[in-house]
C-alpha cells in the first residue's frame, strides 16, 4: 500500500461523505437548526436585559453548541452500519484510523464549520461585543474538532444500538467538559477586554492530544462494536 | 506495488505477489492468479467456536481452504452462517480456535489477508444516496489492489449498465444486488466471501454470478458462500460446512 | 508465580479461590469498621471549628479514595482484557462498576450532608464535588453501554473502550474543573482541606480506608462469583456444582 493510494482513500471517502451531505442535507440541517433555536430560547427564558445575556452567552452558545454536535453525531457512523458499507471499511486493508479520519473531518466540515460561520448572528442575538464574538469564534474553531472527535469516539462505541442517541450523550458529554470550561473562559475574559492566550492554548493543546489519540480510540471501538449486527 | 512485490519476494516465494491479467478486454471477467500452487492451503479454520448471546453456535470447526476451491455453508435459519463468515473476515472477534491466512492467524497478518479479501455481505455496502458507479468507484478505492476492470465495464458484465448513473435507492433489490457483485470485478481479490449473493437475483444474474465464480475458480481464486440455492453446478463444489444439525 | 496468575484467569478456579477467601474478607471487613468507626466517631477530638460535623469525613473521604481507585482498576482490567484477552477480566471489571458507582455515590451525598450545616446548603459546587458528580456521570455511562449492547463480548469490548479512554480524559477534566473553580471563587476555604490533620484524627481515617477497601474486595469477590456463575451456567462444572448443591 503506498502513500499514494492511501492518500486517494482519504480524499475519496472525504468527498464521499460531503457528497451524501449535500444529497442529504437534513441529518446536518436539523442539528444547525436546533442549534440556532435553542439559543435563541434563553432569552426568551431569561429576558432580554442585554447585560444578562452578555453575561451568559458564551455558556449559553458552548452548551447549545455541545448538544447540537451530540445530535449530529450519531448518524456519523449509523448510516455506514445499517447499509453495509462499514463492514467494506472494516475489511479494507488500508489504515482504519486514516479511514476514521477521513469520515471524522467531513462530519465536522458538515456540522462544526456551519456553527462557526452561524457564531456572528448569534452574537449579535445574545448581545455579545465583538471582542466576546471574536473570542467565541476561535474556541469554536479550535473547540468543534474536539467535540466531533470525542463525539465520534462515543458514535462508534453506540452504533449497533438501537437508538443510542441518548446513550451516545451520556458517554461523550462528560468528556467534553474541559472543553466547556476552557472555551467559555477565553470568551468571559475577552469581554472584559483581558488576553485570552493562555485559554486558547489551552484548548490547542487538548485539541493535539485529541487528534493523536482518538482516532485510535475509534478504530478500536469500530472494530468491536461495527461488526456485529 | 513496487515496494510490496519486493517485500513479499524476501518473505516466502509461495506468497509472491500476483500478476493480474484481464481475461480479455472485450469480456472482461476475473482475473488469473499467476502463483498458484494448488496443493498450498490458504485459508485454514482450526477448532473455530462462536458463541453469541450465551447460545453456542458452532464449536470445534475445522475446515480449509485452497486456491481454487469452493466452500459452501449451509445450515437452517439462525444457524450462524452469517456470522462464521463475518467471523472468517475477520468482522468478529474469534471467541475460540484460530483463523488462519497463508499460515499467519488472521489478526496478525491483517493487512496481507484483507487485500486478498473482498466481502459482499446480506447488508449490500452500497450507499442509497450515491449511483452505483460512485459506489463501485468506492469498493474500487477502499479495496487493496484495483483491477483493470472498470467500474462500467463490471456494471455491465453484470447487466446493470444502464442505472448506473441512478442513485441506488431508486434501484431494485435484485439490481442492487448486482451492484454490490459487481465489487467482485474492480478489485482483485484471491477470496471472495459472499452472503446469500443469490437471494434477489433473476435466473439470468444467477448464471452470470455462476460464471463469475467459475471462471474466479479457475484462475486460482477461492470462494466461500452461504446459499439457500441448490449449488449442484457441476464441478464448482467442493466442500460443504453443515451448521446447526447437532 | 506467573502460573499460578495463569491458573487464576481461569473462571472455575477464581470461582474456588474467591469463595474460599470470602468469608475470612467479610470478618476483617466487619472487625476494621468497628474499630476504625469507633476511632473517628467516639475517640477522637472534636474539631474546634467544625464540632462533631467534621466526622463525616471518615465516611466521605475513604468512599471518595475508592471511587477513583475504583475506576482506574477497571481500566487496568480493561487494558489486561483487550491486550491479553483473560476472560477473568471483563467480569471483574463488571462486577467492580455497580460498587464503584456506589463509592461515588456515597462521596456526593457524604459531601452533601457535610455541606448543609457548613455552607447552609445541600450543594456548592466546590471543585473536589463537582469531579466526583462527573466521574459518577462516567460510571454510570459504563453502565449504560454496557447494559445497551446485548451480546456479551461485544459489550465488554466496547466498554473497555470507553473506560480507557474515560481514564485518560479524567485527569484533564480533573484539572479543568480545578482551575474552573479558582476561577468563579478564589480564596475560600477548600472543604477537608485541613493542613496537618491531627494523629488522633488520622489514625481512623487511614483504617477506615483500609475497611473500606477491604470492603471492596470482598464485595467484588462474592460479585464476580455470582457473575461466573451465570456465565458459565453451560459448562460442565457449574452444573455439576448446582446438582451437588441441591442434594
Amino acid at each position: 500500500m503506498d502513500r499514494e493510494q492511501s492518500h486517494g482513500v482519504f480524499t475519496g471517502l472525504l468527498r464521499r461523505d460531503l457528497k451524501l451531505a449535500v444529497r442529504a442535507p437534513s441529518q446536518w440541517l436539523n442539528p444547525l437548526l436546533f442549534f440556532v433555536i435553542a439559543v435563541s430560547l434563553f432569552p426568551l427564558g431569561i429576558g432580554p436585559e442585554p447585560n444578562t445575556l452578555r453575561e451568559i452567552a458564551p455558556g449559553v452558545i458552548w452548551v447549545a453548541a455541545l448538544l447540537a454536535a451530540m445530535l449530529a453525531q450519531d448518524s456519523l457512523f449509523r448510516a455506514d452500519f445499517e447499509d453495509g458499507s462499514l463492514e467494506q471499511i472494516l475489511t479494507s486493508p488500508h489504515p482504519m484510523s486514516m479511514i476514521v479520519a477521513a469520515k471524522v473531518l467531513a462530519h465536522w466540515f458538515i456540522t462544526g464549520l456551519p456553527v462557526i460561520i452561524l457564531s456572528p448572528v448569534l452574537a449579535v442575538l445574545m448581545s455579545l461585543s465583538f471582542e466576546g464574538w471574536w473570542a467565541l469564534l476561535l474556541t469554536l474553531l479550535l473547540g468543534t474538532p474536539i467535540l466531533s472527535l470525542l463525539g465520534a469516539v462515543g458514535a462508534a462505541l453506540v452504533v449497533s444500538v438501537k437508538r443510542g442517541g441518548v446513550l451516545l450523550s451520556l458517554l461523550v458529554l462528560p468528556l467534553c467538559i474541559p472543553v466547556l470550561i476552557f472555551a467559555t473562559a477565553a470568551v468571559k475574559t475577552a469581554t472584559v477586554g483581558l488576553s485570552i492566550e493562555g485559554q486558547l492554548s489551552l484548548l490547542a493543546a487538548l485539541l493535539a492530544f485529541t487528534v493523536t489519540l482518538s482516532p485510535i480510540a475509534i478504530s478500536g471501538a469500530l472494530r468491536a462494536t461495527g461488526g456485529g449486527g | 506495488m513496487q515496494t510490496q512485490r519486493i517485500l513479499y519476494n524476501v518473505e516466502t516465494q509461495s506468497r509472491e505477489s500476483l500478476v493480474v491479467v484481464p481475461l480479455n478486454s472485450s469480456h472482461p471477467d476475473t482475473m488469473e492468479y499467476s502463483d498458484v500452487d494448488p496443493e498450498q492451503v490458504m485459508l485454514k479454520v482450526e477448532r473455530l467456536g462462536c458463541e453469541r448471546n450465551d447460545r453456542t453456535l458452532f464449536a470445534g470447526l475445522n475446515f480449509d481452504l485452497k486456491s481454487g476451491e469452493l466452500i459452501q455453508v449451509d445450515g437452517p435459519n439462525g444457524s450462524g452462517k452469517t456470522t462464521l463468515l463475518r467471523t472468517i473476515c475477520g468482522l468478529l472477534p474469534v471467541d475460540e480456535g484460530k483463523v488462519y491466512w497463508c499460515g499467519e492467524p488472521i489478526q496478525k497478518n491483517r493487512f496481507e489477508f484483507l487485500s486478498q479479501l473482498i466481502f459482499v455481505g446480506h447488508k449490500h455496502g452500497t450507499k442509497d444516496e450515491l449511483t452505483a458507479r460512485e459506489n463501485l468507484d468506492i469498493d474500487q478505492l477502499l479495496a487493496g489492489q484495483r483491477s483493470p476492470i472498470s467500474a462500467d465495464q463490471a456494471l455491465t458484465r453484470l447487466g446493470v449498465a444502464d442505472c448506473r448513473d441512478q442513485l441506488c435507492r431508486q434501484l431494485s433489490a435484485g439490481q442492487r444486488q448486482r451492484v454490490a457483485l459487481a465489487r467482485l470485478l474492480v478489485s482483485v481479490g484471491r477470496l471472495w466471501v459472499l452472503d446469500e449473493p443469490l437471494t434477489a437475483l433473476d435466473q439470468a444474474a444467477q448464471n452470470t454470478v455462476r460464471d463469475l465464480l467459475s471462471n474466479h475458480l479457475d484462475n486460482g481464486g477461492m470462494v466461500v458462500i452461504t446459499s439457500h440455492q441448490k449449488m449442484d453446478w457441476d464441478g464448482l463444489l467442493k466442500k460443504t460446512i453443515r451448521l446447526g444439525y447437532g | 508465580m506467573w502460573d499460578w496468575f495463569h491458573r487464576l484467569g481461569s473462571p472455575k478456579y477464581f470461582y474456588g479461590f474467591a469463595g474460599a477467601l470470602v468469608p475470612w474478607l467479610a470478618g476483617l471487613c466487619v472487625i476494621l469498621f468497628a474499630v476504625g468507626l469507633y476511632l473517628g466517631l467516639v475517640i477522637a477530638p472534636s474539631d474546634y471549628q467544625q464540632g462533631d460535623s467534621y466526622r463525616i469525613i471518615f465516611v466521605h473521604v475513604p468512599s471518595a479514595w475508592m471511587s477513583m481507585f475504583v475506576y482506574v482498576l477497571m481500566a487496568i482490567f480493561a487494558a489486561i482484557g483487550l491486550i491479553w484477552r483473560v476472560k477473568l477480566t471483563a467480569i471483574l471489571a463488571t462486577a467492580s462498576a455497580p460498587i464503584g458507582a456506589s463509592f461515588t455515590f456515597l462521596a456526593l451525598a457524604t459531601g452533601s450532608i457535610w455541606g448543609k450545616p457548613m455552607w447552609g446548603t445541600w450543594w456548592v459546587w466546590d471543585a473536589r464535588l463537582t469531579s466526583e458528580l462527573i466521574l459518577f456521570f462516567l460510571y454510570l455511562g459504563f453502565i449504560a453501554l454496557q447494559t445497551a449492547i446485548p451480546d456479551r463480548q461485544t459489550a465488554w469490548r466496547a466498554a473497555s473502550i470507553l473506560l480507557l479512554v474515560g481514564v485518560v480524559n479524567i485527569p484533564i477534566i480533573h484539572y479543568s474543573v480545578d482551575w474552573w473553580y479558582t476561577l468563579h471563587q478564589p480564596a475560600t476555604i477548600t472543604k477537608f482541606d485541613t493542613p496537618s490533620i491531627h494523629l488522633s484524627m488520622l489514625i481512623p481515617l487511614l483504617i477506615m480506608a483500609v475497611a473500606f477497601k477491604v470492603f471492596y474486595i470482598t464485595v467484588l469477590l462474592s460479585r464476580a462469583r455470582a457473575e461466573i456463575l451465570d456465565r458459565e451456567r453451560k459448562t460442565h462444572w457449574v452444573q455439576d456444582l448446582v446438582r451437588s448443591e441441591q442434594i
